[in-house]
């Protein structure tokens, strides 16, 4: 069954033609790789789909719902969440406080006005966020306040927040872009872990070991189209990729 | 207690005593000393500081918590002047319906106003809000001129209809009170050169103020506080998060909107006149300056900036040429005159000097306000006491 399903999107910035007619699916339970050059389009394609861009034509079909036209926190609310290229946390709010909003927002829908609940007095919410912590490794950091933490542990508190909310498509935006290779392991330990737990994941990525560690299919975007398509070891040969990557240069 | 934690209920106890004990603290000079004319223990001066505190403890929660500044704030507490006024004329001297009044109307009022402005966020909200402050300011003063009266403010008259009042045949206005406890009632208690003044309108006004302030207490510690604090850190992110922010900051708009009303109308109960320079733009940025004054986004700093501001205003601008020589009177001649002519620069109508002066120091050396002030010399304190005994973790800082 596929659970994501985008069809001819198109997607211009002024003259520049961003994305060309786009056509892609994700199979339930999937770990979907989407790679390609600098410029390719690849964020500009997340973008579409998780509702922060709206596409010039086509449609983003999540299952049997149209994601075409939502905002960003209904597209969350039925069960998408999304890492970002550079980490997106609450800086000024704790790591535990990071966790629970989240948790909060699955529970509880896109708004709940509380004014008088006791924060403290929530201990569904509180002991979920602290077992999420748990599984990035960052409890012992519960109390700091998020900006402090290094970039590696922001990358990690914000897997922890799309995970609490135990979402059905998972979208990572390069989640290793910027780490150190001992990092990245952990990161693609991390990764794999959760790969358990029947989350389709899209992961945008450059860096060819991740892409080979994490993904079972692999999709290029060259110039705002797609070139190929199919298993990470097939790709890898596929003269047409290593033109888009290397322009054309022998090996 | 009342469903705060250790801290905040200690937090609420000090502010409780500082209310109660209020006319002790503010009048700590004897009458009969130069220094008197720095007491602050009056009733008029006593109100103002527990309904300015009403009015910033309620700002706070929008600027404070979200980070929208709002530079028409001042809008509110005007129309909750107006409405408590016009309960007063309409129904009854007592407070009670003049209150719920202002609190309704100014709810409503932010209600709508809130809807449009928060369509825009940053500077752009800034400039809508204070564009709608001042077009309520013009609107005052123009066309709505019958129902708020212009420029002689609203007040109130004999001919008021009064309708839920007995028939009144005394040929005086009946005063303002509280199911019979006239605001002006009260005591003085002199104990040696000292006199202490017990005024019911002030211990009235300082209830509410308990009130509001523990109501923002439990907003600060709700889930509802902790989003609205994620909407200043990062309103992206919630978006992204499953969140609408809307509803959210419409609530905050409005809860502070109905505490500048709840403010305007204690105002009209202690005083009963309404005018339109309540909701000019600079009466707005006066509770920009009391909040960060005292400390943006921690519950204590809005109430001691608006008790500082308050404070300036009254009794800064109160002092003259011979209150100064008065006081520097015990320095020599040759000092005391120089001394006199600067400092003269700073008191009367140059009270705005002194606050802008403290106010640029305050921002550049306590970016967090007085209560920054305050924790970084408790730090200092306890960190001379403990030289002696094992280093213990900071303590967090206290909001």
């Amino acid at each position: 069954m596929k659970i994501l399903t985008v069809e001819g999107v198109n997607k211009s910035f002024g003259g520049l033609k961003a994305l060309n007619n786009v056509n892609f699916s994700v199979e339930q339970g999937a770990k979907h790789a989407i790679i390609g050059p600098n410029g390719a389009g690849k964020s500009t394609f997340l973008n579409c789909m998780i509702g922060r861009l709206a596409p010039d034509t086509g449609t983003v079909m999540f299952g049997d719902i149209s994601l075409t036209g939502m905002k960003p926190y209904e597209i969350n609310q039925v069960g998408v969440s999304r890492v970002f290229q550079t980490p997106e946390i609450f800086g000024d709010l704790t790591l535990l406080e990071n966790v629970m909003i989240p948790s909060l927002a699955k529970r509880d829908g896109e708004y709940a006005l509380h004014p008088f609940k006791r924060m403290e007095h929530d201990a569904e919410i509180r002991d979920k966020a602290m077992h999420m912590l748990e599984d990035v490794n960052l409890e012992n950091k519960r109390d700091m306040t998020a900006s402090s933490l290094s970039r590696g542990d922001k990358r990690r508190l914000e897997l922890a927040m799309c995970l609490s909310q135990d979402p059905k498509l998972l979208l990572l935006d390069e989640p290793t872009a910027g780490m150190s290779r001992a990092d990245t392991n952990k990161t693609i330990d991390l990764l794999k872990r959760i790969g358990d737990r029947g989350i389709t994941k899209v992961v945008i990525e450059h860096d060819m070991h991740v892409v080979f560690s994490l993904a079972d299919k692999v999709t290029v975007l060259a110039q705002g189209t797609i070139i190929a398509e199919g298993k990470p070891e097939d790709i890898k040969g596929d003269p047409r990729v290593q033109e888009a990557y290397l322009g054309g240069a022998h090996l | 207690m009342l469903g705060l934690n250790k801290k905040d209920t200690g937090l609420f106890l000090f502010v409780l005593a500082l209310i109660v004990f209020a006319p002790f603290i503010l009048n700590p000079f004897p009458e009969s000393s130069d220094l008197a004319r720095f007491n602050a223990g009056y009733p008029d001066l006593m109100q103002r500081f527990v309904i300015f505190g009403i009015f910033a403890i309620g700002f706070n929660i929008l600027f404070g918590l979200t980070g929208y500044l709002s530079f028409g704030h001042a809008a509110f507490l005007g129309v909750g002047s107006y409405a408590g006024v016009w309960m007063m004329k309409l129904l009854t001297v007592n407070i009670v319906p003049a209150l719920i009044a202002a609190i309704v109307v100014a709810g409503i009022f932010s209600l709508v106003i809130g809807y449009i402005c928060l369509r825009r966020s940053g500077i752009y909200f800034s400039i809508l809000t204070l564009a709608f402050a001042q077009m309520s300011f013009a609107l005052a003063y123009s066309v709505l001129t019958p129902i708020t009266a212009g420029e002689t403010g609203l007040q109130l008259s004999l001919a008021d209809p009064r309708i839920l009042e007995a028939a009144n045949a005394s040929g005086t206005i009946p005063a303002a009170n509280f199911f019979g406890l006239e605001m002006r009632s009260g005591f003085d208690w002199a104990v040696g050169d000292w006199v202490f003044t017990f005024n019911f309108g002030y211990y009235l006004c300082a209830v509410f103020m308990l009130i509001a302030f523990y109501i923002s207490i439990r907003i600060f510690r709700s889930p509802f506080g902790m989003m609205l604090r994620a909407v200043k850190s990062n309103q992206q992110r919630m978006g992204y998060t499953g969140l609408n922010s809307k509803p959210y900051m419409l609530a905050a708009f409005v809860i502070s909107g109905m505490y500048a009303g709840l403010a305007g109308g204690l105002m009209v109960a202690v005083d009963p006149l309404a005018g339109a320079d309540r909701m000019f733009w600079t009466a707005s940025g006066e509770v920009v300056l009391m909040t960060i004054l005292g400390g943006v986004g921690t519950l204590l700093g809005p109430v001691l900036g608006a008790g500082m501001i308050k404070y300036f205003e009254n009794i800064f601008s109160r002092l003259n040429e011979s209150d100064l020589n008065a006081l520097f009177g015990f320095l020599p001649d040759f000092i005391q005159a120089p001394l006199v002519t600067v400092a003269q620069m700073f008191v009367g109508d140059g009270w705005l000097m002194t606050l802008g002066l403290m106010f640029m120091l305050i921002v550049i050396f306590l970016p967090g306000g007085l209560l920054e002030g305050v924790q970084r010399l408790g730090a200092l304190v306890s960190r001379k006491k403990k030289t002696n005994e094992p280093s213990q973790p900071a303590a967090a800082p206290a909001e």
